[in-house]
């Protein structure tokens, strides 16, 4: 019985429809950025500006995708509740600065004012992610794969409502910090000091990461550890201690990114984590997934794309309040690059057993 | 004798990793043909290339003259091959009948609507259908078990119930990687007869991957030595028992078989 | 020997204590402590807040008891009963510290529901010299804990359930009492006897107590003669029995509405839409394996097609009756299925979960947008859905004027319900059908070995989408009935948060059972709806529920292969018979 003329239209259908998304996506960028520049609607010192704060809010979402990155690395798993954590960084990191700017600790020492929020938000991200850990994942790390990725969605939805019985529904508004107003222009591009801080912030975070997963023996015990779990354990390493390094160093790490989102955005609430949580696995996934700087990369490819995006094509398609559609750009990243290429732009780690 | 499937220059690569090289392959119709080899020799992803899982990066396969090496697994068990896997690879949580019952799947032919509508030809095709499962079902001899959740059953029930779903699909070629696992002497011997009448009753072809020695001695007509995936020899099992190289293959490097050593020693009595 | 290695039994009492303190703190902090104890369990004797509390030390007290026979090498009852009382009073002392600290600490500044009324309910009014209340209360209820499986299995049991009868009467007390009342004068007589305006009263809470205790010790002593002389009976019998059973819940279920009144009758419809949602999801997750958590966007579709088909409002496109609008939502759902299944089904696993997650996302994101707003009306969504008419429906005259209905218009909750349940049946009974076809096996086959079932001659493409488009084809069915129910749509009402619920709800149930579907829609809408107290943490309910299924039931309450092996039971006993 050979197959039969529906089955071949079928998988005509697939490849044609494959490679129409492919175009279509192409061509609506493509065309989109001619009309755009042609019109000449915007100086380049505004699209400098775009890629700026596109590079501020990719290195956030870098600083997240370390996280998603280090946990699929070692697990083969979706952290789910990761963006959740991310929350729970800026919630703490909210109630220090809150007090420290109520004794006018901040004005009078503006860089301990700033390192200290970080820092508890960094030690309680990770002790929650170690909690979150310890009773959701652990117990599952050897059933089947939906099975952990649901308790995720679980975890992401208690520590989302939970949150919301502690904190109320309602937005919180981050306290002012003086010595971050303002900022400097540069051959006419205005940059704020913010920005600025947030970029060299989420640099040296990412710099640490790195030395600490390349040099030292918890970061080497975590590679071996991601290669094979069995083999690692044969040669003395305690699995579980160091899979609950990696949960505890990935989520210190998207609490710092939760106190540098609350610095450039200035408001939190409960519900804060999910949208970054998901362009943060977007940034994992396009730098491919298990790759510590492909997570680096992606994340500011994500950003920087997603600034300009809906200035450079969506309005030159002639769609009304682009900015709306931001997230649409995020999102369908999403879905192209798991479609297309499930390895990301760096990575060959994944092959396609793995995925 | 006509040969079913050709496979000529057959190589498959894992990155670096050459697991199939350049083999070249025949099996004549309505025999019972081995491929035995040293663990990691290549012989379940020769396996894969035959059933599509894998894709061979050169060379090309012909089932009864048709290529089939960039064909689909779903294409491929259409054309008439079947398997059965090294680790039992059963529907745990469907019941025996239902395992077997899905090898149907291509003989059926109910479209969604007709079956939530019950028309008389699929009440008729299901009749048709389970009445044929419980028929595979006693052939292994698993009357009775037919409600049991594959997992339930015991392990050499599970193999038998694998090759009754393989059996379902009717193929012309069946594939069994390694059968005999798991099995005491007993067994094994019954599943030597059990092979030989999938032969002899059906008609079907078998290709086998065996370990033990004994069985494929005692049931080939032609075995095939695969080592670092590459051919090393060819022939009947008397001839590859004294095979040099099949011999340094497997006592070279350490890694021994009993079975190997026994079947030799049997071989050098009788010629002794 | 072994006693060296284990830890001592007190020990081990005051962590079960300590973990129990802690839940019971997270309780007070998120603010459901304060919120039950507006509703009473019984009136003027104790709230719901307190009862909750009572019922976690209580299972501290046993927990701790039975972690004892484990621990001791000859337990006895006193050392069980000891590790009761310390585990119940650590719990009482966490929150009494809690309550001594807060008059010192201003907690408020952090914790919004670290408030004067949550310290008023934790020391019964009393004020800070009331803490002392809550150990002792703490120590009783943990002794009583742990006295518990010191009670012989005949009384123990029937107590049990007579507890969890009054809680959960309590729980459902003021609907119970808004129904009763509505039956006239009598009923409001029985109501106000039975239920105050906030839980049972005394005498209520006695009677049921009594009576639930006596079923239950009824049950557990002939309920197994009962059941033989049912399984004993002629075939006929059994038939018969089958027969008036089905009866009997048709009446209830055809009389419901109009006895329980418009707020139930809406629950119900919104629960019957959740089981169509879930039978959909059913397919695509429980028999094929897909995970799709924008499973909402065909839901979207269906709710907009309809929408846009049927509404006189300014965004009505054609102006066709309800029921030509339904076919052809439920045509588009299915096409949209194919259309967002196509590229996804190459995707595998977890990574299919979060590609359909961005899908679901684009969807609502573009129907809220200014983008496509002359289209689908932006964030002001789609309004004047035309309600379904049985009957002539008169020509569509001007925009926002509903056109005229002659004939019986559908058009509360209450009508609304009889084409809900009616649906959420003939999709459950279609689910079932394709279940037992050979596309369920074919799906089964792929969630349990995608390659094996490949190798066995299933086109996974077709299967897949199949499988995707029909599931999609019910949400959106679902989603047509929703459109009609409100009477609007809007895409902020399409959130990931609803494919979140379709998720759990088929968890709880039961992956790829039918039954399972409907008892967690019941268990996860339904209950939560008709419960303001329990509405305000549903979502904290929902991650707990989940976690805590995949932990301990990952096969969920009404697992699909217990249900059918059963019924084979039941088929093999019908051929031993013949």
């Amino acid at each position: 019985m050979r197959t039969s003329f529906g089955e071949r239209m079928l998988d005509l259908v697939v490849t044609g429809f494959l490679w129409g998304i492919r175009i279509a996506i192409l061509l609506a960028i493509v065309i989109g950025t001619i009309v755009t520049v042609s019109k000449g609607h915007y100086t380049s010192e505004q699209w400098i500006g775009f890629v700026v704060f596109g590079v501020a809010q990719g290195a956030i979402y870098a600083l997240i995708a370390l996280g998603y990155t280090m946990v699929y690395g070692i697990l083969r798993m979706i952290n789910f509740a990761h963006g959740d954590i991310f929350m729970t960084g800026a919630f703490g990191a909210y109630f220090v600065a809150t007090w420290l700017n109520t004794i006018g600790f901040v004005d009078r020492n503006p860089f301990l004012g700033l390192l200290i929020p970080v820092l508890f938000a960094m030690i309680l991200a990770a002790a929650i992610a170690m909690l979150v850990e310890r009773i959701a994942y652990r117990p599952l790390r050897n059933a089947p794969r939906l099975v952990p990725l649901i308790s995720a969605i679980g975890a992401s939805f208690f520590l989302e409502y939970a949150f919301r019985g502690f904190f109320g529904p309602g937005k919180y508004a981050y306290p002012p910090i003086k010595a971050l107003d303002g900022g400097w222009t540069i051959f006419n591009v205005e940059i704020q000091k913010v920005q600025v801080l947030v970029v060299a912030a989420a640099a040296i975070m990412m710099a640490i990461l790195y030395f600490i997963v390349m040099y030292t023996k918890v970061g080497k015990a975590m590679r071996a550890v991601s290669e094979s779990q069995d083999t690692a354990a044969l040669m003395g390493i305690d699995v579980n201690r160091i899979i609950v390094s990696t949960f505890a160093l990935g989520a210190a790490m998207a609490g710092a990114a939760g106190v540098l989102f609350s610095l450039v955005y200035r408001q939190i609430d409960f519900f804060m984590g999910f949208t970054p949580g998901i362009k943060a696995f977007t940034a994992a996934v396009l730098g491919g997934i298990g790759n510590i700087p492909g997570a680096m990369v992606g994340g500011l490819v994500l950003g920087v794309f997603e600034s300009i995006g809906p200035s450079l094509f969506l309005e030159g398609l002639g769609i009304p309040r682009p900015y709306q559609l931001k997230d649409v750009i995020a999102y369908t990243m999403l879905v192209m690059i798991l479609l297309f290429r499930p390895s990301g732009i760096l990575g060959e780690r994944l092959s396609k057993k793995k995925a | 004798m006509a040969s079913i499937l050709t496979a000529k220059k057959v190589t498959k690569r894992f990155g670096g990793l050459v697991a199939v090289n350049s083999v070249d392959f025949e099996i004549p119709e309505k025999s019972i043909v081995s491929i035995i080899g040293p663990n990691g020799a290549g012989k379940t992803t020769f396996f894969n290339c035959i059933t599509g899982f894998n894709k061979p990066d050169e060379g090309e396969i012909l089932f009864e003259g048709t290529p089939i090496q960039k064909l689909r697994p779903d294409q491929i068990s259409r054309l008439g091959i079947a398997r059965t896997y090294q680790n039992i690879r059963l529907f745990a949580e469907m019941t025996a009948l239902e395992n077997i019952l899905v090898g149907q799947h291509i003989f059926l032919h109910a479209s969604w609507l007709s079956a939530v509508l019950g028309t008389p030809n699929v009440v008729k095709e299901e009749q048709g259908a389970l009445d044929e499962a419980k028929r595979l079902l006693d052939f292994v001899d698993l009357t009775g078990h037919g409600d049991t959740l594959a997992r339930n059953l015991p392990y050499g029930a599970q193999r038998r119930l694998e090759i009754a779903r393989a059996l379902a699909t009717k193929p012309k070629l069946l594939l069994l990687d390694e059968p005999s696992a798991g099995m005491n002497p007993r067994e094994s011997e019954d599943l030597t007869v059990f092979i030989r009448r999938l032969r002899d009753a059906l008609g079907i072809t078998v290709l086998l991957i065996e370990h033990h020695m004994r069985v494929v001695m005692g049931i080939s007509e032609h075995i095939t030595v695969l080592d670092y995936g590459e051919k090393i020899a060819e022939g009947s099992p008397k001839e590859i028992q004294s095979n040099p190289r099949v011999i340094e293959a497997y006592l070279g490097r350490g890694a021994a078989t009993e079975g190997m050593e026994t079947a030799h020693e049997r071989h050098q009595k009788k010629a002794g | 020997m072994n006693e060296i290695t284990k830890e001592n039994f007190l020990w081990s009492a005051l962590k079960i204590g300590l973990l129990g303190g802690a839940i019971a703190l997270f309780i007070c902090l998120i603010g459901m402590t304060e919120i039950f104890s507006k509703r009473a369990v019984i009136e003027k004797v104790i709230t719901l807040g307190q009862f909750v509390l009572l019922a976690i030390s209580v299972s501290c007290g046993l927990i701790a008891a039975r972690r004892t026979s484990q621990l001791l090498r000859s337990p006895s009852a006193f050392s069980g009963l000891t590790a009761g009382l310390v585990a119940g009073l650590t719990v009482g002392l966490v929150l009494a510290l809690f309550i001594l600290a807060g008059d010192k600490i201003n907690f408020r500044a952090v914790f919004l529901n670290a408030s004067p009324a949550l310290y008023k309910v934790l020391t019964f009014e009393k004020g800070i010299g009331g803490a002392w209340i809550l150990p002792a209360a703490g120590a009783i209820s943990g002794l009583l804990g742990a006295a518990f499986p010191l009670i012989p299995t005949s009384v123990r049991r029937p107590l049990f359930h007579a507890v969890l009868f009054l809680f959960f009467m309590a729980l459902f007390s003021g609907l119970f009492r808004v129904v009763i009342i509505n039956q006239g004068e009598k009923g409001e007589k029985i109501a106000k006897y039975l239920f105050g305006q906030t839980g049972m009263t005394v005498p209520g809470a006695s009677i049921f107590f009594v009576l639930v205790g006596a079923i239950s010790a009824f049950w557990s002593a002939f309920g197994k003669q009962i059941k033989t002389s049912a399984s004993n009976l002629p075939k006929g019998g059994k038939i018969g029995l089958r027969v008036v059973a089905i009866v009997i819940i048709g009446i209830i279920a055809l009389g419901l509405p109009r006895v329980s009144g418009p707020f139930i009758a809406q629950v119900i419809v919104i629960v019957a839409l959740y089981i169509l949602m879930g039978l959909g999801l059913n397919v695509t997750l429980g028999f094929a394996g897909l995970l799709d958590l924008g499973f909402v966007a065909f839901y979207a579709i269906g709710a907009y097609t309809v929408g846009l088909l049927t509404s006189y409002g300014p965004f009505g496109m054609q102006h066709i009756s309800f029921w030509a609008a339904v076919p052809i939502a439920v045509l588009v759902a299915m096409c949209a299925g194919f259309v967002l299944g196509l590229p996804v089904l190459g995707v595998r696993g977890d990574y299919l979960a979060i590609a359909t997650l961005g899908f679901g996302e684009i969807v609502r994101l573009l129907a809220g947008s200014d983008f496509l707003i002359n289209y689908f009306g932006g964030p002001q969504g789609v309004i004047g859905i035309q309600k379904p008419c049985i009957g002539v429906l008169e020509a569509f005259t001007k925009i926002d004027v509903p056109r005229m209905c002659r004939g019986i218009e559908l058009k509360d909750p209450q009508d609304i319900y009889y084409l809900a349940i009616f649906s959420a049946i003939l999709i459950a009974f279609v689910s079932w059908r394709l279940r037992e076809s050979r596309l369920g096996r074919a799906w089964m086959a792929i969630r349990e070995d995608e390659d094996v079932a490949e190798a066995l001659g299933i086109n996974l493409i077709q299967t897949k989408l199949l499988a995707y488009m029909l599931g999609a084809a019910m949400a959106g069915l679902g989603g047509a009935i929703f459109a009609t129910l409100i009477g609007s749509i809007f895409a902020s009402s399409m959130q990931l948060i609803v494919s979140i619920n379709v998720v759990a709800l088929i968890i709880v149930g039961g992956m790829g059972s039918i039954p399972g579907v409907i008892v967690g829609a019941i268990a996860l809408i339904g209950l939560p709806e008709l419960l303001r107290e329990v509405s305000e943490f549903r979502y904290l309910l929902y991650g707990a529920v989940l976690i805590i299924m995949m932990l301990v039931k990952p096969e969920g309450l009404w697992p699909s292969q217990a249900a059918k092996r059963e019924l084979h039971h039941l088929d093999a006993e019908a051929g031993t018979e013949l």
